[in-house]
């Protein structure tokens, strides 16, 4: 029996996929904002990659100064509502929160931090703007929590900014990818209008910069040029059958899940491959699809996996079953996906061998493969002089984010190889800094 | 099981709890529903002069998201007719005979007083209270504090009632007054049987930042009103504790301010009362707020031996000396435990900004250390910490010397000198002003102090 009945409306997939971390009221906010404890040197802040002074805007709140709440936090945080959202607070802020060492339930940070930005961003009170024209220009390709912060934190110094998106809608993976119980496409677009609004940088969504004329044009026309371009699809694993139907990568799969939403269907048995945090999400997204049966199938132990275990626990709860210790060998099926080829594996001294003769086949009508996104060292390959290490991350200066051809900068997931929302914001804003240092020369 | 019943200036009751004259006591109704829910008495709302009272009357003080810590009126004495008044006590009475109803008076002429004394005590009151207390609408007319502040009209006025009065007679103190045993002394003089304190205290408990006008706001205007609530706690007790110890005094006091659980009462008890009135509790509460008090009241009665509430009254005021009086060679010293500490380091900045800078934060743990010798033993870290029984106040003199401020000055013993021991001695160990300079900087700025000034380096540890 699945956890949850397939949702065919808009209304019950909003049920199915109910907000984790729901906007506060006021007398909520009131109530949290009164529990904490303004410690000193907050181990809070420390924990936000972005430095949020936490204690601050919630003091903020708690005297009825929502508008500086949100400043505070916009001033160190662009995503500032996304991030209250989706950032895994459970192992940042919230999990340093002191209150944990006395066993009382830390404060709900996060759920703070998206009352008092929701609040401006609703009202649209503008709370920043451009800085004076300083006649450079810099372009910024990917609208993803990388380029927009950078465009923000650009134009905020008086830089002219153009934004080039491949897709139709900027702030990347947090509504291409991040699950849907997490933040709504609604709350997601109305932040970036908010910020658009403010900072007026130019987005050129559907402009994908491919080939290298279009990035001759760009090193023509601008100053510099910042690198928000995130990660590709999904790793191939080259398994036999893997071109079946219904075997799918786990990020085209969430993309298409929020564009499409209730409208997008899953199979009655689901086989996610992978044990991080996108294999998570995928199986929880699956079975709050309507899944029957939705098995997460990891090649080591359970301990090893290397999601959250708080993510864990929530594929849990709404049915996921664990599969540990088995790789899979073949995707099996006539044209469409029918089932799974593992062999059991075994970790000894932190290695994974597999036990021969230990081949199965589990049933099921749909894979899923969280097994990791490729690098796009192809279109990096373009950019004259751009250095990669080993695993095809850029590498670049870890101050101003300037990588081995002077003019590009590079943020997010490109460089760090795949991180949260939080950390390309932080990043995105570092690197800024690093580009107006490079152009104040 | 202990016995709550107490026989106060003559006026029986069977539990301390009275409610105290207020809109809890404006009928017949609410009063023989507290006392259905326990009450063991009720002062009724002022009988008086007939008033006309406006709308808009509360005002509150809240902290963060407690409501009501603090509360405020600008109602006047009963608006009902006495006659309905004094009907219904008399079927309260008749109903309870066991419970105290004492009515609450408010008058002007001699002759006034004596009718409405002589009304009550036929309707059955087991007592009075004579309001010389209301510090708002009626003190304007002649009454109420205006009475409490000026201890000869008062005595002058507590002599009228005396000669009528065949009931006991309590005199309700304002604490809007300088020294609050000067009125209650003149209550003593004039015969009265017992005092009560303190009626509210004058008040504005807030001001509208849109309207500029503060609460309550009646028509975008305001007036002070009188302030009662758990924050009047302190203030009552003070003012309990004064009259209690006056050895010119003497009289039952029945305790009122701040009391809304039964360790409220009890502190108002073992401060010399040994009645106490409830009022903004209930207003917050509802009457069923009883049950716990008595509940609480028996069970400390319990543990500690007490078998009457007699038996308490007063158990602390042996202990409340003047400053000069205390010992100086008693020493505390903060004891921070670590098993315990959470690590939020409010000592720390409680202690460096806010006191004698007595603890010092270590690299690698967010476990602060207290500086021994630096330590005055003021307690505001324990004050301030959030964990209980995480930071401890430990004695460390050996306990067998006593010097008092007073001791030292008729021994002509007091310092020319500063040298105190407590504060370092003669070698003061304040930090030099300009070490505080940029100290805690990128602490204290930690949002922004990633971009100040275009730097871009996430600050390090210190």
């Amino acid at each position: 029996m699945a956890e949850f009945s397939t949702p065919t409306t808009e209304q019950q997939f909003a049920e199915n996929f109910a907000q984790l971390k729901p906007v506060m009221n006021r007398t909520e906010a009131l109530y949290e904002s009164s529990r904490c404890l303004f410690c000193f040197d907050a181990p809070c802040i420390k924990a936000c990659p972005s430095g949020i002074d936490i204690p601050q805007f919630i003091r903020q709140i708690n005297s009825g100064n929502d508008t500086g709440a949100a400043r505070t936090i916009y001033e160190a945080n662009y995503f500032g509502n996304a991030c209250g959202k989706v950032c895994p607070t459970e192992v940042l802020c919230e999990g340093a929160c002191v209150y944990n060492l006395q066993e009382v339930k830390p404060i709900e940070i996060g759920r703070l931090q998206s009352f008092a930005t929701t609040k401006v961003i609703k009202s649209g009170e503008k709370l920043f703007g451009p800085g004076t024209d300083n006649g450079k220009k810099v372009a910024v390709i990917g609208a993803g929590p990388a380029g927009i912060s950078a465009a923000c934190e650009l134009r905020s110094l008086g830089y002219g900014v153009d934004v080039f998106e491949a897709k139709a809608q900027p702030s990347g993976l947090t509504v291409y990818g991040v699950a849907p119980y997490k933040i709504t496409n609604e709350e997601t677009l109305a932040e970036m209008a908010y910020l658009q609004a403010q900072f007026g940088y130019n987005v050129h969504f559907n402009s994908a910069i491919s080939s290298r004329e279009e990035l001759e044009k760009l090193e023509d026309k601008y100053d510099a040029i910042f690198l928000g371009i995130g990660l590709g699809k999904t790793n191939e694993l080259g398994l036999p059958g893997e071109d079946k139907i219904n075997c799918t990568g786990a990020v085209e799969f969430i993309a298409e899940l929020r564009q499409h939403q209730h409208k997008v269907a899953v199979g009655r048995r689901v086989i996610v491959l992978g044990g991080g945090n996108t294999a998570m999400d995928a199986a929880s997204e699956s079975s709050r699809l309507g899944a029957e049966n939705v098995i997460l199938a990891y090649r080591r132990a359970k301990e090893e996996m290397g999601a959250y275990e708080f993510e864990y626990d929530l594929a849990k709860g709404v049915g996921v079953k664990g599969m540990f210790n088995v790789a899979p060998v073949e995707i099996t099926g006539n044209g469409y996906v029918s089932g799974v080829k593992f062999i059991r594996t075994e970790t000894k001294d932190g290695k994974v061998s597999e036990i021969a003769g230990s081949e199965f086949v589990e049933p099921c009508d749909m894979v899923i493969k969280a097994t990791g996104q490729a690098k796009q060292t192809e279109f990096l390959s373009l950019i004259p002089g751009l250095k990669l290490d080993g695993k095809g991350r850029i590498i670049a200066n870890a101050h101003t984010g300037q990588t081995s051809n002077p003019k590009y900068f590079a943020s997010g997931d490109a460089w760090n190889g795949g991180a949260e929302v939080v950390n390309a914001a932080a990043e995105a804003k570092l690197t800024a800094r690093g580009i107006h240092a490079y152009l104040s020369k | 099981m202990p016995d709550l019943s107490i026989n106060f200036a003559g006026i029986k009751s069977p539990n301390p709890f009275w409610l105290a004259s207020a809109p809890p006591t404006n009928s017949g109704y609410q009063v023989m529903k507290a006392f259905d829910a326990g009450w063991g008495g009720a002062v009724w709302k002022t009988l008086g002069v007939p008033v006309v009272n406006v709308s808009s009357r509360y005002g509150g003080v809240n902290y963060r998201d407690k409501r009501l810590v603090g509360f405020n009126n600008i109602e006047l004495i009963s608006d009902r007719p006495l006659s309905h008044n004094l009907r219904e006590i008399e079927e309260v009475k008749k109903r309870f005979p066991n419970h105290a109803v004492i009515a609450s008076l408010m008058v002007q002429s001699r002759q006034e007083w004596h009718d409405i004394v002589r009304q009550s005590q036929d309707a059955g009151a087991d007592g009075f209270e004579l309001n010389f207390g209301c510090p708002h609408g009626m003190c304007e007319r002649g009454m109420g504090s205006a009475v409490g502040q000026e201890p000869k009209v008062l005595q002058m006025i507590v002599e009228w009632v005396m000669e009528v009065a065949q009931k006991p007679v309590i005199v309700k103190l304002t604490p809007n007054i300088t020294d609050i045993t000067e009125p209650a002394m003149a209550a003593r003089r004039a015969g009265a049987d017992a005092i009560s304190l303190i009626n509210t205290i004058q008040s504005i408990v807030g001001v509208d930042l849109d309207q500029y006008a503060p609460y309550p706001i009646v028509d975008g205007k305001g007036t002070n009103g009188g302030y009662c609530g758990p924050a009047v706690k302190p203030i009552a007790l003070n003012m309990v504790k004064n009259c209690a110890q006056h050895p010119d005094i003497k009289l039952p006091i029945s305790g009122i301010g701040g009391i809304e659980n039964w360790r409220d009462a009890v502190e108002h008890i073992l401060l010399g009362a040994s009645s106490v009135q409830v009022c903004t509790a209930v207003m917050h509460f509802g009457f069923g707020i009883i049950r716990e008090m008595t509940s609480g009241l028996e069970q400390y009665m319990v543990e500690k031996g007490f078998h009457t509430i007699d038996q308490m009254v007063g158990k602390a005021l042996p202990n409340v000396l003047h400053w000069e009086d205390l010992n100086m060679k008693y020493k505390v010293t903060a004891n921070i435990n670590e098993d315990k500490c959470i690590g939020c380091q409010l000592c720390y900045t409680a202690c460096e900004d806010g006191a004698h800078q007595a603890i010092k934060l270590n690299a690698g743990t967010r476990v602060p250390e207290i500086i021994e010798e630096n330590c005055v033993g003021c307690n505001l870290c324990s004050l301030v910490c959030p964990v209980e029984q995480c930071i401890t106040m430990e004695r460390t003199d050996d306990g067998t010397q006593h010097v008092t401020w007073k001791e030292r000055t008729e021994a002509g013993d007091i310092p020319t000198e500063f040298e105190d021991e407590q504060a370092g001695g003669r070698h003061h160990w304040v930090p030099e002003p300009s070490a505080a300079l940029g100290k805690e900087r990128h602490k204290t700025l930690p949002g922004k102090a990633r971009v100040i000034n275009g730097e871009t380096k996430v600050p390090t540890e210190a």
